[in-house]
């Protein structure tokens, strides 16, 4: 079944992407069902600073990468992931 | 509990304690270093950061798909964070198996996996006061310090 209402997710951006945004973290909702890619549309129309994101960046969800299609439920930490640069 | 991740110089001697056994003959060891000038002169150091709770979480998997591959091997990893002067280690892996083929073959499945799954972020200090995040996938930016 799938879970509809709306959802509070919260956002965690790292290294330059928190440069870009001025923040490390916000709070957005979305209507359910919908997936990462919402997120980062949501995040994108809410917080102006947030355009200067890429507009398909790297994601996780709670702390697994995944797709920009997939899905997101109420309470999920959704972060973008600049290219990474470990090692 | 023990942490991938570290902000202190990192020890080789208390990975390869964590893998050495007698039933291991083969035993490989990577460190990653930084290097100075890697796009041009004047890098004092790196700056790493990383999103601390995923990196622990996809270790964990990483490490686990490699015991998978290679059951008879043990592996320890390190990865500091903060900023690390050239020259200091950045990363450290221990591989240790009965033969020297799967320590080989799985020392380097971990540091390439690494480089495509763990998510850390380095940022280039240099001599002139500019910082450049450094983007193996496109183009640096500069920017000058706060």
């Amino acid at each position: 079944m799938t879970a509809t209402g709306t959802a509070t997710i919260r956002v965690r951006l790292f290294a330059r992407y928190a440069e870009l945004v001025g923040r490390a973290e916000a709070a957005v909702s979305v209507s359910l069902p919908a997936t990462v890619g919402d997120v980062v549309r949501r995040l994108r129309d809410e917080v102006p600073a947030a355009r200067a994101l890429p507009e398909r960046p790297l994601a996780a969800v709670n702390l697994r990468q995944v797709k920009l299609d997939a899905r997101v439920e109420d309470g999920d930490e959704v972060a973008l992931l600049p290219p990474i640069a470990g090692g | 509990m023990m942490s991938y991740v570290t902000r202190d110089c990192l020890s080789v001697e208390r990975l390869l304690a964590e893998v050495s056994a007698p039933e291991r003959g083969g035993t490989c060891v990577f460190l990653g270093t930084v290097r100075n000038g890697s796009e041009g002169p004047g890098v004092t150091a790196i700056e790493y950061s990383a999103y601390e709770e995923m990196v622990e979480a996809e270790f964990g998997r990483l490490l686990a798909d490699a015991g998978r591959r290679w059951p008879e091997a043990r592996i320890a990893v390190r990865h500091r964070l903060g900023v690390i002067p050239s020259g200091e280690a950045s990363i450290a892996i221990a591989a240790a198996a009965p033969h020297r083929a799967e320590a080989f073959e799985a020392c380097r499945f971990v540091i390439e996996e690494v480089k495509r799954r763990i998510p850390v972020w380095k940022k280039e200090l240099r001599v002139d006061g500019t910082e450049t995040w450094v983007d193996p996938s496109g183009h640096p930016t500069a920017r000058p310090h706060a």
